[in-house]
Order: structure tokens, then sequence, then C-alpha cells
């Protein structure tokens, strides 16, 4: 008998892969992917359609004059170029993603399946309401949870992003001071210098001043400086403040500082933005909130980041309620769900109207399974396990790395830049956990602290995999404490090197343009 | 002509009752890489402490503060098309703005250029 032994080698190959080149551009299996103009050209097509017959052109003076100079594709060749794509890119679904601030949490497979049940899907905001009560009680269902979690009487549905929220909410506490007279008077928001870039932001647009107040050597609110703020009081329109704060602080003093807002007759917006981590354990109602967004794709897990659109739902007190927006769901007494839509009888006090429609009916439909695959007790623990997953961190990083303010945190772990050797940044340590194969956490916010690096683990992510992007985040900080020049060469693995973002600000190319043809110099 | 700043990183240098305002050196280095300069427009006026421009870098977008009360005579305008300026000659060539000024006496509250090095160390 005759025996092949040679066989098919199985040990790895041992030469160094980064040295090989390949003719295709690929590396292995990862795919070399041109730009679709360079792929196709406007003289090619992927779909042969005949030439028009006995059809006169309607356009007259106004048809194109030029070639629209996109490339013909074909299909596959369509599809293959958006899947290549697709494999170079960072998900969720893909790993850990730090980011703080962000709430990268994983979305449930079950909320997907809910999300394409045809009587949530395949619905239309203009179909009669009778046809659409299913849908309707869910969103009066969802506003009731949101409600009950945080201790207030209302809730504005259709905001369609945290910011978009924060817009609802100030355009409320506007409205709230019209009709109390003073809309021209009460002007002034405090914002803190930790807040949400988007918190000044949004009280600009919608007409206030803002005057930002410092944080005190805790990260917190500085008290007396807010006290200070306060010695007038007819011009304050209100604050608006991030608890958890962005520094991943619960704000001590919350209390007393709706206290003081509330005796100056300003009102307290907070932004929900940290929800995750007190969801379940703190009511903001309790706390003397008068309006806060709930971001439904961080706390209630649908998804973002490029995975799905935001949902911003606004809650508000009793002060506020009058005055928010429609539509909104009521029951009538006979048990049928119906849509307020009008500025008149119900909502004869509202500011009026945001969106088009009722909202993002299939982030409601997520949200919702996320809560009631919870249950209260379960999101008391997802708090509960965002902050314990965040202080894991803190406590294995600490000795490393150095935490931008002493004791616990709370769902994000914050450190600054003061243990790297001089020459390594922030930015060095982020590009070098790219190629640890991670997304890197927020750097350089919030602004209050040098070099600062947010991190936020959320509630989803496993231990051992917590163990795992802290030996690696653990052997960066301390080749970036020794000063090791190659930290700033980093990342040396990613498909793209490290990019000059300094030119790119500067002088961005924003337009492709056609290489010149080539010369006919190779004859 | 002397030079004071302040706390928030703006020099300004005094001829008479008009004023060049910039953003110091140590500022410009915190900012890093200086991407885009916002200035204000000619015959504005502004009150001590308000945001007259907006400097932003790789990092961040920072709003820089009028030292002084005054009203805008000239503007840096070369800054709009060389941001890198600002991280080259913050302290000369990059100034922002020149201002007339409203109250002179505004100045005795600002830092001499001892006390704003010792205030940098500190920091």
């Amino acid at each position: 008998m005759a025996m092949n032994t040679q066989g098919r080698p199985t040990a790895p190959a041992r030469a160094s892969s980064g040295s090989i080149e390949t003719v295709s551009g690929s590396r292995g299996l990862l795919q070399h992917e041109d730009l679709l103009f360079e792929i196709g050209t406007p003289e090619t097509t992927g779909v042969d359609l005949p030439k028009p017959k006995g059809l006169k052109s309607r356009l007259g003076g106004v048809a194109r004059k030029v070639d629209t100079g996109l490339a013909g594709l074909s299909e596959p060749q369509a599809v293959r170029h958006y899947m290549r794509l697709s494999q170079r890119n960072y998900a969720i679904d893909l790993g850990f993603f730090p980011l703080g601030s962000c709430t990268m949490k994983h979305n449930p497979r079950l909320n997907e399946k809910m999300a394409r049940l045809p009587g949530f899907a395949d619905i239309h905001p203009l179909q009669p309401q009778a046809t659409v009560q299913g849908a309707l009680q869910l969103i009066d269902e969802l506003a009731t949870w949101l409600k009950t979690l945080t201790g207030m009487p209302s809730v504005a549905m259709s905001p369609k992003a945290g910011a978009h929220g924060e817009l609802c909410g100030m355009l409320a506490i506007r409205q709230a001071l019209i009709a109390r007279g003073e809309g021209e008077t009460r002007k002034r928001v405090l914002v803190p210098a930790s807040a949400h870039g988007t918190n000044p932001a949004t009280a600009v647009q919608c007409g206030f001043i803002v005057d930002e107040i410092k944080a005190n050597a805790r990260g917190r609110v500085d008290m007396a400086e807010l006290r200070e703020k306060l010695q007038r009081t007819d011009d304050v329109a209100g604050i608006m403040l991030t608890n958890p704060n962005t520094c991943g602080l619960f704000e001590t003093d919350i209390k007393e500082i709706a206290d003081l807002i509330h005796k100056a007759g300003g009102y307290f917006y907070c932004d929900g933005a940290n929800f995750n981590a007190i969801v379940g354990r703190v009511r903001p109602g309790d706390l003397g909130v008068d309006a806060m967004h709930i971001n439904l794709h961080k706390t209630f897990s649908t998804p973002h980041g490029g995975g799905g659109p935001g949902s911003g739902p606004t809650v508000f007190s009793e002060a506020l309620a009058p005055y928010a927006p429609v539509p909104f769901v009521t029951k009538d007494e006979d048990g049928l769900f119906r849509l307020v839509e009008h500025v008149d009888g119900d909502a004869k006090d509202s500011f009026g109207r945001m969106v088009a429609f009722h909202g993002q009916m299939g982030m409601f439909v997520r949200a919702l399974t996320y809560m009631l695959s919870h249950g209260a007790d379960g999101l008391k623990q997802v708090a509960e396990d965002a902050v314990l997953n965040a202080n894991y961190i803190q406590a294995r990083l600490k000795h490393v790395m150095t935490p931008a303010f002493e004791g616990y945190c709370m769902h994000e772990a914050l450190f600054s830049d003061a243990f790297t050797a001089d020459g390594i940044e922030t930015i060095d340590i982020a590009k070098a956990l790219i190629d640890e194969g991670y997304h890197p956490m927020t750097m350089y916010f919030p602004l209050v602290v040098h070099g600062a690096m947010l991190i936020e683990p959320t509630e989803t992510e496993s231990k051992a995999e917590l163990d795992r992007f802290c030996d690696s985040l653990e052997s960066i900080a301390r080749r970036a404490a020794q000063g090791d020049e190659t930290l700033k060469g980093a990342p040396y693995l990613a498909p793209a090197r490290r990019l000059d973002e300094t030119r790119a600000a500067r002088k961005p190319i924003l337009k492709w343009t056609a290489p010149a043809p080539e010369s006919v110099a190779a004859e | 002509m002397t030079t004071y700043y302040t706390k928030d990183h703006e020099w300004i240098r005094v001829d008479g009752d008009t004023g060049t305002v910039g953003i110091t050196a140590y500022a410009a280095g915190q900012l890093g890489d200086v991407v885009y300069v916002e200035l204000p427009e000619m015959g504005a006026k502004f009150a001590r402490g308000d945001d007259f421009a907006v400097v932003e870098s790789v990092k961040a977008a920072s709003d820089v503060y009028a030292p002084v009360s005054g009203a805008v005579l000239e503007v840096n305008s070369a800054l709009t098309e060389a941001p890198e300026k600002v991280s080259e000659a913050a302290e000369s060539a990059a100034w922002f703005v020149r201002v007339k000024l409203a109250d002179a006496g505004e100045l005795s509250e600002l830092m001499d250029e001892a006390a704003y090095a010792a205030f940098c160390k500190g920091l």
C-alpha cells in the first residue's frame, strides 16, 4: 500500500506576515478595496438597458448638459464593495466598545425580533388610529415605564435623539417662562464646565445665554460659585446638569442645587445621558428635576453609533407638563388609545410640535422589549452592574494610570494623563489600543481633566472581557509611563496607520478627483 | 508698551488706549495643533470676560475671552487662512485683534509676565 506520508502541512509558516507583499493589495482574507470611482468608470455599466425609443424629453432647457461622472458598477461589484468595507468596521457586535459617555452596550437580539413583528414594522404613521391600537398601546406602555422609572408625571415621546430631547426640555422651559410673562427677562442658563457640549449649544439655540459654573476639586459643581451666580435671580431661566456627571461622578449636592434653582425661580434640566448608572436606583423626580431626556439608545439598549437612530423621550415635572409638545398618546374612557395632535383642548399650553409624526417607533419597540425582559428588578441590576464594572476597571488600572478623582466612580472610569512620560500623550495610548483590537476610549473629554481618558464598560461586558481589556491597557500604560517612543507610531496593525489629523482639519480634501489619465509615455 | 495676562491664557499688549490681544504660548502648547480660528467682526464691542473668538485644535474647540472691555479696531484675518501661526508664534505674529480699551482701569486686575509665569507653573 502506498501511503502519502507527506500530507498537508499543519504547522503555521514561520515567516513574519508583515513583510509579505501581495500583488492584489489584499492581506490574506482582509480584502483590499478601492473607492467606487476607482472600481468603476462612467464608461462601464452593470446593467444594460436598451436605449429608450420614441420618447421625447419633457425636460426642455433644464436637462443636464454634462455627464454625472458616476461610476457604473455591476451588482456583485457594489455588494462586495460594501461588504469589504463592513469587514473593516468596528462594532459592538464585534468587540468591547469602551467609549465613555456613549453607553455602547449590547443590543439584545430579542429586541430585533420584536421590532420586526409586522404589526410594528409594517404600519404607517398616517394609518387610521383604529387600525394601530397595538402600536399606540405600546407607546403608552413605554411612556408609563419611563414615567415610573423617573418618578415624573409626564413624558414627550417624539424627540429623536439625546440633543433633540434637550431641545424639547429647554423649549418647554422657555414656554413656561413665556406663560409666566418672564420669557424676555429670564435668559440666563447655568451650565457646569463638565457638561456635554450639546447642553450649552441647546441653551443658545433656544435663545438663552450660557453662564458656566466651574467644577470643584472633587469634579462636582462648585457650590460656592453656584451660590454666587444665584445672587441675582430675576434673570435666571434654569440650570442644565448631567447626573451622574461627565466625570462619571454622582453630583452629591443635587438636591440642594435643585432647591437653589427653584428658589431663584428657574427650572432644573437634567441631561439623562447617564441614566444607565442610576436606573431603578434613583428617580430623578425625587431629586427635583423638571425635565430630563432619556437616551433609549443608551440606557435601554437600542442600537446607535451607526447602528440605528437615536431616541430621546423627555420627561417633565408637574410644573412643565402642560408645556410638553404634541403629539402624545392618551387613553379614552372607552379603552381606546388616541393621539393628541394639536395645540388645543388637552394640549392648549403645549409649545407645539417637534417632529412630523410620533417619534422612533422601532426604538420604542426595542426599548420596551428590553424593559419587559429585565423587569424592574433587572433594571436595578443593570445600574448596579454598570457601576460595578466601571469600578472594577478603575481598581485594576489605578496603580498604573492616574484616576482623575479620588474615590469610587459611577458608570465610567476617568483617568488623566498624569502618569505618562513626557512626550507620550493620551492619543498615543488610544492609538495603541487599536493595535490591541479595541475601539479607543473617549479621549480629551471632559475638558476639565488634562488628557482625559473616559472608559465606560456598561453592564453587558463579562469579567473575562474586562480583564482582557485591562491587561492590554495596563501594558500600554506601563509603556507610556516609561516613555516608550514606539507608541508614537501606533497603530501598526490597523488597515490605515496614524492619520495626519492636523492636515486633514486644515486642508481637508472633500472631493474625489480623477487622477490624470495615464500619459502615452508607455509607448 | 506693557503686556498683561489673564488666568484664561489671553495676553494684551497695551499702547496708549489700544491693546493687541492673543492667546499665550502656554495655551497654544496645551491646545496642540491649531486648525481653525474664528475672529470677531470689525467694530464688535465686548465686555471683559465675554467670548470674542474661537480657537479650534485637533483636541478641542475653545472660546477666547476678552481680557478687557473694548471695541475691535482690527482683526488679524491672516489667521483664518493660516491657523498654524497660532501654534508657531502665539505671542507675536498670531495676535487675534486690536481693540480700543473702554476702561484702562481694568488692566490693573490682570497679571504681569512674571505673575503669569508663576501662575502657569502652578497648573
